[in-house]
This record gives C-alpha cells, structure tokens and sequence, in this order.
C-alpha cells in the first residue's frame, strides 16, 4: 500500500542524509521525498512517500521516530488528508499547437508562467494523479521538460502536526 | 589538578576548545579515555598533557581504541570514551564503533576533523567522518564552533547512555580547539532535546495483560538477552524468575544476567544453544521476551518460530518490537521499572495459581535435559577445546571478567563456562568482529584492576588486534590469554566441512607465530600447552601470576566442531546433536 508520511524533523545539517540514508540501508521503498523549513525555521517538515505491506510501514514509521532529529511523525494515509504536488512543464508551443495547449491548461485550471516564441511553461498544482492525468493529456511530441516537486500533504480538520 | 580550578568562586572560567573537550569529560565524570594522537586532535592532547585529572590510555590501533572503551562500558555499565585522530584514525575506529552499535554499547568516540575552512577540500587526512560512522552510530554530531561544544559533548553522553544506549560520534574540526581563542565554559547539567524522549516506564494495562497471560500459561519461558545487561535489569529478572518459577533461557548477549549455573537455567538458546533451551522455545505456549531482539541467531527459520506461543516482548526500543517475529504484548520501557511493576503485579495474583502447576512442564524438560546435548568425546592425546573452557572455568572458580574474539572458542566459551553475574561476558554478538576480545579485555581489565580478566581466543583472530600486547605491557595489565589454538579459522573449517564437502577454501592458518617467543618479545610471560594433563596446572600456574600478563598457546584439537547446532533454514526443534550422540538419540 501506499503511504504517505510527514514527519517533523530538527533543522540540523545532516537531518535529511539521515533519513535518505535510512531508506537505502534498510532497504525501503520511497518514492518521492520534499522538505523545506517550516514558519519555525529550527524545524523542517519533510513529506515522504513509500509503499510496503503494514508491517514494513510499521518498521518504517519506527525506524523514521527512532532518528534523534525526528521530533513528531505522522501518516497522512491513516486519516482525512489533502495531498498537492506541483509540475511545471515545458512544451513546445508553436503557433498551430498554442491554441489547444491553452484549452488544455483552462481544463486543468493550469497556468502558463513563461512564454517564448516557441515554447511555455506551464504551471499546475494538485493531487499528483491530476498532475499525471495532465501530463497523458498534452499532444504528443510537445513535452520538453518536466519538473515535479514531489507531493506534499496536510490533514484535514483542526488539529496541526505541530510541537 | 582540574582546568577550572584557578577560578575564582563563581567566576567562568575561559577555556580554549581543546580545554573544554578535557574539561567535558571530567565534568562527566570520565575516568579513562582510549585513544591515539594524530594532526588533527594535537590541540586536545596538548590539553591532556596539561591536565591530571582524566587519564589516557594508548593503544597500538584505532579500532582496539574503540574496542577498549566499549569492554571497558560493558564491565561497568558506565559510557566508554575514545579519541582518535581524522581520517585513517576515524576509518580504523570504525570497525570498533559498529561493533559497539550492533551490540547497543554506550560510547562516545571523538573524532579530530581538518580545519572547518578545509572542509570539503579533500584536504590532508579529510573523510566525511559523519557520513561514514552515520549508518553505524546512534546519532553523529560536526561542531562547527567552539560555542556549541560543551552542549554537544553533553548531549553525545545523554544519547549514549539513555533509551537504547549506542555509540556517538563528536567529529571535531581542528579550528574548534584552538588554544588562543577561549571562551567562557560552563558545563549544562541538565539536558532536554525535544526530539529524544526515551520510554523508561511500562504500559501498566500492558503489564497486566502481560501478567494474565504468564498467570495462565501451561508451558511457559524466559527468553531474555543483552537488554538485561544493558539496563542492570538482572537484580529484578533474578527475582521475577524465582516468584515464577519459570524456566529460563538467554541468548549469548544477555548470559550473566540470571545465574548460569541455577537450574532454572536451560543454557543458551539458538544456533548454538542448548537442545532444552530451544525444544523449550519451540513447545512454550507463553514466550516472556525481555531486552532481546530476535536475531535470526536465535530464531532459526521464522516460520518455525515458537508456533504455540503467546509472545510477550518487553524492550525499550519500539523499533525492536514486532519486527521480525510478531508479538501479542508489546511493552515499551526499561527492564529494570517494567520487570519490578511485573513483578508486584505477579505476586497481587499470584495465590490464585497452584504451585504444582508447571510439574508437566519441568518433567518434560527433564527429558530434554537428559540427553545432555553438550556431550563431547573425551581427549585423547589431544586437548578437546571443552576441556580446556571447563579446565578455565575450574581453575577460575567461574569468577573472570571474560572477553572473546569470534569464532568456535566463542561458542566454547558460551557453553562451558556458566556466568552467575552479568557484565562478566564480554563478546561481539551482532557484528561478530574478530580482533574484539584483547583490546575488550584491556577495557575490562582498566576498569576492575583488582578482578581477574581474561580474554579467550583463536588462532585466527588474535592476530586481528595482537599489536595490543604493547598497550598490555605499557600500562602492566595482568591479562590471560587463553588462546585454543587449532590451526584453523575453527569456525569457517566447521562450515566447510558441513555445508561444503569438506573443501578447505582458506581456513587454514598457515605460518603461525611461535605465540610463546611472540608474547615474551612483548615482554610478557608465554606458555604452551600440548598434553591434557598438562592444562589444569599450567592454568593455575597462570593465574597465579597476579601482576602478569600470561599468554596461555593451547594447542587443541584440530577438528572438533560445535554442537548441538541449529542448520539453516531449520526450526528450533531440529537440532543437530554432536556426532558423539548416537542416532537413537538424535531428536
Ligand atoms: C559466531 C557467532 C555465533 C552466534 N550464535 C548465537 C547463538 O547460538 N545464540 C545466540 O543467542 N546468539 C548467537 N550469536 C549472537 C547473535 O548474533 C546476536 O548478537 C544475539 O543473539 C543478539 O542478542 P540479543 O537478542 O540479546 O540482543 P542485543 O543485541 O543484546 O540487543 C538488546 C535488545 O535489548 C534492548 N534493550 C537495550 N537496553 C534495554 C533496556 N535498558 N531495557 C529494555 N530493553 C533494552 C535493545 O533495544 C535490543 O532490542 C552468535 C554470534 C556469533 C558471532
Ligand atoms: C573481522 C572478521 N573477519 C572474518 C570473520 C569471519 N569469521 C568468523 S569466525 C572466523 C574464524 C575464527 O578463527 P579463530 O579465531 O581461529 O577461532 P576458532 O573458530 O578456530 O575458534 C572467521 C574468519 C569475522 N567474524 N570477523
Ligand atoms: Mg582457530
């Protein structure tokens, strides 16, 4: 099944290569991984995704708790949660294309936040099926880059993963 | 002499890095230090030279630094400190440091580190120390300043010595100890890190069920390890066992912690272990697991695993809990608080359980017992390496400090020489390193000066530390080795010949050192032994010798193997029993 995990983890040099480095060592899957300071800047927030059966998701989330940098930890999965990820997506935009690949992007409700002669950038945030979804859509042939940050995830109601 | 001493009541004192480094471990209370000097930790031996109050014990080789601190924390319970140099003085201790991870042993091990501005430039005997020790450590620390030292070595003690304890690295860039920039030193007494919270308390609703479960139990047992050791459990466990009346098995980490030689005691269990211990594990309808983590040593092939039982894990590390084997009661928390609220539970309840009620049990591993599954042939001209851990156990009234290399001698050792209390048995389990046992002994030894220490080797893996017959002759430490010399890595010739058709792939040692001339080039006393009846004397001849060290060269038989033995990919209840076993009785 997949999971997806946000943990706390102290701001320290080194917090992230512990948790990549447990991942690999201990053989885990993990299919994306994001972190970034949070509005405290002594403390990151890091959203992982994995897949395992219960007992190895069970093993992971002790082993991620078991890391002297991991202050709090939760499973986003095992609850109510909204998950977003954000692509950016450079096309090739010629004049014949330009008029489909905007129909496209109002269908998504995507933005193009960078243009040229020939090409776009194209912006587009949500459940990362969308982002999936979006990418299947645009015409063949067209896709120059892709750039996605990995999902990120929060849950729903009142209470915070928060110290 | 201490570096804060000149101060003025209540005055901070101004210390340079390197004096804090020092001034740090004397506030915590170290007493020994293992090290070797080198470039980058010249500013903290500059600081030791000037100090009386912490002292320094060198050894021949990094890793025997780390090996000693951490025999030197397994004897006392106390956190083993070691100081090596970067680069290849951080790399050889590495060895040493998951050596002490793998087996879970408090430890901080220091580390110089190039200057903070050469960092990253591959400068002169630069390695990422942090990035190499981190998959094998606790936790690691860099310090990039002289501010946040004093705090970090504090906090490397807190994490070392708390929860799980486990080794942690302070990695300390030259700059850091520079002798002209001092800054104010206090030493922070208490610690809070929002991020650790080790567990000390057990789930009292966890303990209660724990308790109905041995209440009722028909075919229960103890299956305890090095967790009862780590957390001075065995004063407690000793006392659970007899309320119960329970039998009781240990794996080889946590041998000591209940007295070996009480016949509670069914011996080890697992590969080596004895055939009672482990029929017992694989018919027990309530398995009591207390500090062990069900190695795959000691389960056999998990599938076979304890089929009947109701598993009861206590352990302080969640991690460690239901990850390989899965378990009925998990409690989280120390042994020594769990095991004393078990106990009280046990005793509110106790009246309502007959007193007969395991007779069934007890004949039943009578049986088991009967065989005698430790059985060897008796020597012939040659000495059988039983013999010889028997003759040492005789000769030493069971009472040494007992540190091991790995291998046969290893598994001897664990078998012939029954611990009545804990902290005696000093080996490397999880990592199994070869070269452990003699600088162990020499951390051992360091630490009770008046106890009488030995380490038990082979012929392979004493010549993996031998360097430390110098470090033995320097600080005049009356050591005895007993090495069971058999001219074969014992343990790899063993396989071969099971598993591989007897092809000797390597496992002989060719071009032996003459281990007498050897141990007295070094300026200790050397004695081979060759003849059965020879062995008994000459070991007490040995251990007379209280202000020597002896080098005891036992040559035993060349092609004895260790039984009974569990093969791969079998259960607990398909033991091998030893050749000398006739068939009839093969289970
Ligand atoms: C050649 C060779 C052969 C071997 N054969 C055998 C064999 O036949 N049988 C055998 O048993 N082993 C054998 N071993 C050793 C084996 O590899 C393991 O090291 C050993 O079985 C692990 O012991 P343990 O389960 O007690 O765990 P340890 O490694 O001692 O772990 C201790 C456990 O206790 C927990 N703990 C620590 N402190 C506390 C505390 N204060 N409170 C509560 N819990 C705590 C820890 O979290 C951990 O789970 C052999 C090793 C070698 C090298
Ligand atoms: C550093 C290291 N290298 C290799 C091994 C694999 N190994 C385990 S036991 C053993 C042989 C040990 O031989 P010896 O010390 O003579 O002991 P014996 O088995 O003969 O008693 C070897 C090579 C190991 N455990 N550690
Ligand atoms: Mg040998």
């Amino acid at each position: 099944m997949r999971h997806i995990i946000a943990v706390l983890l102290e701001n320290e040099a080194g917090a992230l290569s512990r948790v990549a480095g447990l991942f690999s060592a201990r053989g885990y899957n993990i299919e994306s991984l994001t972190v970034a300071p949070t509005d405290d800047p002594t403390l990151s927030r890091m959203t992982l995704v994995t897949t395992g059966n219960d007992e190895i998701v069970e093993q992971i989330k002790k082993q991620l708790n078991k890391l002297i940098d991991t202050v709090k930890l939760v499973d986003l999965s095992e609850g109510d949660h909204i998950e977003r990820e954000m692509l950016m997506v450079k096309v090739r935009a010629e004049r014949p294309d330009r008029e489909e690949l905007k129909r496209l992007v109002d269908i998504f409700r995507a933005k193009i936040i960078d243009v040229t002669e020939v090409s776009y950038v194209i912006e587009l945030t949500g459940a990362s099926r969308k982002l999936d979804a979006f990418i299947a859509a645009l015409p063949e042939g067209l896709i120059i880059e892709v750039v996605r940050s990995g999902p990120t995830g929060i849950a729903r109601g009142s209470k915070g993963l928060t110290l | 002499m201490s570096l804060t001493d000149a101060q003025p009541d209540g005055a901070v004192p101004e210390l340079s890095g390197a004096e804090i480094v020092i001034q740090a471990l004397v506030d915590e209370g170290v007493e020994l230090v293992f090290g070797y000097p080198g470039g980058a930790v010249l500013h903290i031996y500059d600081a030791l030279f000037k100090q009386g109050s912490l002292k320094h014990i060198l050894v021949r080789h990094e890793q025997a630094a780390a090996h000693a601190a951490d025999g030197y924390a397994r004897a006392t319970g106390k956190c083993g400190v070691c100081l090596v140099t970067s680069g290849p003085g951080a790399t050889n201790a590495v060895t040493g440091i998951a050596t002490a991870y793998m087996d879970s042993i408090p430890m901080v091990v220091l580390t110089g580190q190039v200057p903070t501005p050469f960092i990253g430039s591959d400068a002169f005997q630069e390695v990422d120390t942090v990035g190499i020790t981190r998959p094998c450590v606790k936790h690691n620390f860099l310090v990039k300043d002289v501010r946040d030292l004093a705090l970090t070595i504090r906090k490397a003690f807190h994490i070392a010595t708390t929860g799980r304890p486990g080794p942690v690295v302070v990695d300390i860039p030259k700059d850091v100890t520079d002798p002209n920039i001092k800054i104010p030193y206090v030493y922070p007494r208490e610690i809070k890190l929002r991020s650790y919270n080790p567990v000390e308390k057990g789930h009292l609703g966890q303990i209660r069920k724990a308790v109905d479960l041995m209440l009722a139990a028909k075919r229960p047992v103890f299956y305890t390890g090095g967790g009862v050791v780590l957390g001075d459990g065995s004063a407690q466990l000793t006392e659970l066992v007899k309320a119960t009346g329970f039998p009781i098995t240990s794996t080889l980490m946590g041998l000591g912690a209940f007295p070996m030689t009480d016949p509670q005691f069914l011996g080890m269990l697992g590969m080596h272990g004895t055939y009672e211990a482990n029929m017992a594990m694989h018919e027990t309808d309530v398995l009591i697991a207390i500090g062990a983590r069900f190695d795959d040593r000691v389960t056999g092939k998990i599938e076979h695993f304890c089929p009947h039982a109701q598993i009861i894990h206590i352990d302080v590390d969640p991690a460690s809990i239901a990850k390989n084997v899965k378990v009925d009661v998990p409690i989280v928390g120390q042994v020594a608080s769990v095991l004393a609220d078990m106990l009280r539970l046990y005793r509110e309840q106790q009246p309502k359980s007959p007193a007969n009620a395991l007779n069934d049990w007890w004949t039943k591993i009578g049986e088991w017992r009967a065989l005698n599954c430790l059985k060897y042939p008796a020597n012939t001209t040659a000495i059988k390496p039983q013999f010889a851990v028997e003759t040492l156990y005789k000769v030493t009234n069971g009472e040494l400090y007992l540190a091991s290399d790995v291998g046969q001698h290893q598994m001897f050792a664990a078998q012939f020489y029954p611990f009545d209390a804990p902290r005696r048995w000093i080996n490397s389990g999880g990592l199994g390193t070869m070269g452990y046992g003699l600088p162990a002994a020499i951390g051992a030894q360091l630490a009770h000066p008046e106890a009488q220490v030995a380490c038990i080797s082979g012929d392979a893996s004493i010549l993996m530390c031998i360097q430390e017959l110098a470090t033995c002759q320097q600080y005049r430490l009356p050591i005895k080795v007993v090495l069971l010399n058999n001219g074969y890595m014992g343990m790899v010739r063993q396989w071969q010949e099971l598993f591989y058709e007897s092809r000797y792939s390597h496992s002989y040692v060719d071009a032996l050192p003459d281990f007498v001339k050897l141990a007295e080039s070094f300026g200790h006393v050397g004695m081979r032994i060759e003849r059965p009846e020879d062995l008994e004397d000459a070991m007490r001849e040995a251990f007379a010798m209280r202000d020597r060290f002896v080098f005891l060269d036992v040559i035993v038989d060349p092609t004895e193997n260790v039984y009974p033995m569990i093969m791969a990919g079998k259960g607990h209840h398909e033991m091998q029993l030893s050749p000398s076993h006739s068939d009839r009785e093969l289970a």
